[in-house]
């Protein structure tokens, strides 16, 4: 990370601050990612790991740092030269940068898989229904979920489900897609084909992948890099084989252990 | 003139605050209707959700089926029906009465529900603890399950009671001599219903209004508990 | 008071009522009664169904409003579903039919609307502001969650709530939907007090003419009770329509 230079960084923390009342879930946090990074984040539950994805896609503001993203600020904009809270056009420009997949799926429940992955580009991006529809099924044969594309998300297991929310990000075309616990709702025998699927998009070059996930297996085998985050801070970050083999710090190997203990 | 009242049509303001006291006359029998509904209601309501309740089929579904039957069909057309049939049985209510027995008819359908669904919250375990302790079903009844119950009953019967304020208009059809119809009778006899009908909704809007923040603060005061009835 | 009930009384002895062994003029008699309640009925129909829409328009317009950010929307939508929940609907039909042309006559405009116009409009006003109550609710609902799925798909706010929330929000508010369109049919009888030649009014007309009490206003409860079960039987199949994508189907 020390070698690359400014204009290799997708996402960039300058000291960012959150806190909800008393409680600190972001401190002071700097942290950056390159273009077509695959960049995994562990650390233990209710630490605020998911909160470091989730104000990137601005769904949690921040009360004090900046972030860019693609060399832009993401939660202000440049006024006469004075960094100016963001309005909510500049909201909207910044999000076509990046896409999620989240815990839960949260597929919209009233439309059909296909719908589920063609309204955003139809509605957002102005696409036509043809294009769309195309779109949507290249995305769908990538997620090996053609066959189901008329049936709604009731009709589907958890890991269809989050197969079809993979492939309604993809849709958007985004350069960054951000997975917060993607399989940790899932039966642990559904968790497998998530993954795979994870796996391939992985292999891409040009896509930057922010994922929180406590599959440090997964972890591991996908990840350029692995941080370690545990009250509000990185504690420790590094190429998968160092984090997980030889952990400097004595909070990181304290979770590594009880994680494997666990297992 | 009416009630013997005079009112005064030199301007707007004189002729609204001159009709005052013969609206509040009408408001006093609005009033009366309401309680008397409510009243009829809440009892043919309980008998009628007994009845819904019976193990005989030959006694639970009519009395469904009345419930339906009173629930679908329009409060005026049953007041109509009162009005104009039960005479020809014999049967001769003034028309105030029969006013308060067809809100009172109308409103049991939904107030059996109330009950029904009130006891019906009661959590299942609640009986078989009851029924654990070695209680009668009628100890069960009165000291476990009712008692659980009222916290529920009381707000909703409340919003009915609102919802039958809200109905007494439809008794001027029948010459009740309610707010709206006196309202109406001034403004035959001034020409002017500008004034009368707008203060006539301005005094409901007032009124449920204030039952709304009655019925709230009712709510907040029952204990979710349930009451003791000794 | 006695003078309007009592009127047809020397006739009623003349004239033997329905419980007599005479049922083939009973039979004749629901045979005339019935085609002339038929063009009423058919007014209620009309009536039922264009308020029950317009009233359904409200009813998203107002509870939408009701839930936005907007403090100006948001009390504006408030205060009309408090106007008309709290005023009763025999009120703001009189008020509209015998006060609103005096106010336009004041303004220099003819306010005079038709009885069907005026009907309508009470009636959708009326229903529409309960309906919003429910579609708020059923906006509530809605988990928050996909709030933010629409957002990392950059739907606007106007897209995420006419788009995403509301739609989802439908089945949820359908079983009440359905008790007040059954409320909406009932209401248009009201109608028959300003005139309007409805069902109740065209019985009443019957009633003044025969004084046959007993089988006229039978037939009416009848056709009414027909009338809300086909209201309740086309709300289930919308119900059912609604919640086509809800595991297991409907609630």
């Amino acid at each position: 990370m020390s070698e690359s230079n400014q204009s290799d960084k997708i996402i960039e923390f300058q000291n960012v601050t959150k806190s909800y009342g008393d409680h600190v879930v972001l401190d002071a946090l700097d942290f950056s990612v390159r273009r077509g990074e695959k960049v995994t984040i562990i650390g233990p539950s209710g630490s605020g790991k998911s909160t470091v994805l989730r104000i990137l896609m601005t769904l949690e503001d921040i009360q004090d740092g900046v972030i860019h993203v693609a060399g832009k600020p993401l939660w202000h904009e440049e006024k006469n030269g004075q960094l100016m809270p963001a309005s909510e056009a500049h909201l909207r420009m910044m999000r076509k940068e990046m896409g999620m997949v989240f815990q839960q799926f949260n597929l919209f429940p009233h439309m059909t898989v296909m719908r589920n992955v063609t309204e955003a580009p139809r509605q957002v991006l102005g696409l036509s229904r043809d294009k769309a529809k195309k779109r949507a099924l290249k995305y769908l044969d990538l997620v090996g979920m053609t066959e189901h594309a008329d049936k709604f998300p009731s009709q589907l297991s958890g890991g269809q489900q989050q197969r079809v929310g993979i492939a309604r990000a993809l849709a958007m075309h985004p350069n960054i897609l951000l997975f917060d616990e993607p399989t940790s709702a899932l039966d642990p025998e559904l968790v497998g084909e998530v993954l795979q699927v994870i796996e391939h998009l992985a292999s891409q070059h040009d896509l930057t992948i922010l994922l929180v996930t406590h599959e440090m297996q997964f972890a591991r085998q996908i990840s350029d890099r692995v941080c370690f985050f545990d009250q509000g801070k990185f504690v420790e970050e590094g190429r998968p084989e160092e984090i997980f083999t030889e952990p400097r710090e004595e909070r990181t190997k304290a979770f590594l252990s009880s994680f494997l203990g666990d297992h | 003139m009416l009630f013997g009242i005079e009112w005064d049509t030199s301007s707007h303001w004189a002729f609204a605050v001159s009709i005052l006291p013969i609206l509040g006359k009408g408001l006093l029998v609005t009033l009366q209707a309401t309680v008397v509904g409510f009243l009829l209601a809440a009892g043919f309501g309980l008998v009628l959700a007994g009845l819904k309740g019976m193990r005989s089929r030959l006694v639970a579904w009519p009395a469904r089926f009345f419930s339906e039957f009173l629930r679908d069909t329009p409060l005026l057309v049953q007041l109509f029906f009162l009005y104009y049939v039960l005479p020809d049985y014999g049967l001769v209510l003034p028309a105030f009465m029969t006013g308060a027995l067809a809100l009172g008819l109308q409103y049991s359908a939904y107030t059996s529900e109330v009950y029904r669904a009130g006891i019906q919250s009661v959590p299942a375990g609640q009986l078989e603890a009851a029924r654990a302790l070695d209680l009668t079903p009628g100890r069960t009844f009165f000291a476990i399950v009712l008692p659980q119950a009222i916290p529920r009953i009381i707000p909703a019967l409340g919003n009915y009671l609102v919802s039958i304020m809200k109905d007494v208009p439809i008794l001027s059809v029948v010459a009740v001599l309610e707010v709206l119809n006196v309202a109406r009778i001034i403004g035959d006899r001034s020409f002017n219903y500008m004034i009368p009908l707008s203060m006539v909704g301005l005094i409901y809007l007032l009124m449920t209004l204030v039952a709304a923040w009655a019925v709230r603060k009712l709510d907040e005061r029952l204990p979710k508990e349930g009451i003791h009835l000794q | 008071m006695k003078t309007g009930r009592y009127a047809g009384s020397t006739q009623q002895q003349a004239r033997p009522g329905p419980s007599s062994e005479l049922l083939p003029i009973l039979i004749m008699d629901i045979l005339t009664y019935s085609g002339h309640l038929l063009s009423g009925a058919w007014i209620t129909v009309q009536l039922t169904l264009y308020s029950s829409v317009l009233g359904l328009f409200f009813a998203f317009v107002l509870g939408v409003g009701r839930v936005s950010d907007n403090p100006f929307v948001h009390g504006l939508s408030a205060g009309i579903i408090e106007f008309f929940r709290g005023t009763s609907l025999l009120v703001q039909l009189f008020w509209l039919y015998f006060a609103l042309p005096m106010i336009g006559q004041t303004l220099g405009y003819d306010w005079r609307f038709p009885p069907m116009l005026v009907g309508t409009l009470a009636l959708a006003l009326n229903i529409g502001a309960y309906a919003a109550e429910v579609v708020r609710g059923a906006i509530q609902a809605v988990a928050p969650e996909q709030y933010e799925a629409a957002k990392a798909l950059d739907f606007s706010p106007r897209q995420t709530m006419w788009r995403i929330i509301v739609p989802q929000a439908v089945p949820e508010m359908m079983p009440s939907l359905g008790n007040l369109a059954i409320q909406n049919l009932k209401d248009t009888a009201l109608v028959s007090l300003i005139s309007l030649a409805d069902l109740a009014y065209k019985a009443e007309q019957l009633r003044n003419f025969t004084q046959d009490s007993t089988t006229i206003y039978s037939l009416l409860l009848l056709m009414y009770f027909g009338m809300a079960l086909v209201v309740a039987g086309l709300m289930k199949l919308a119900e059912r329509y609604a919640c086509r994508w809800r595991a297991g189907g409907s609630v």
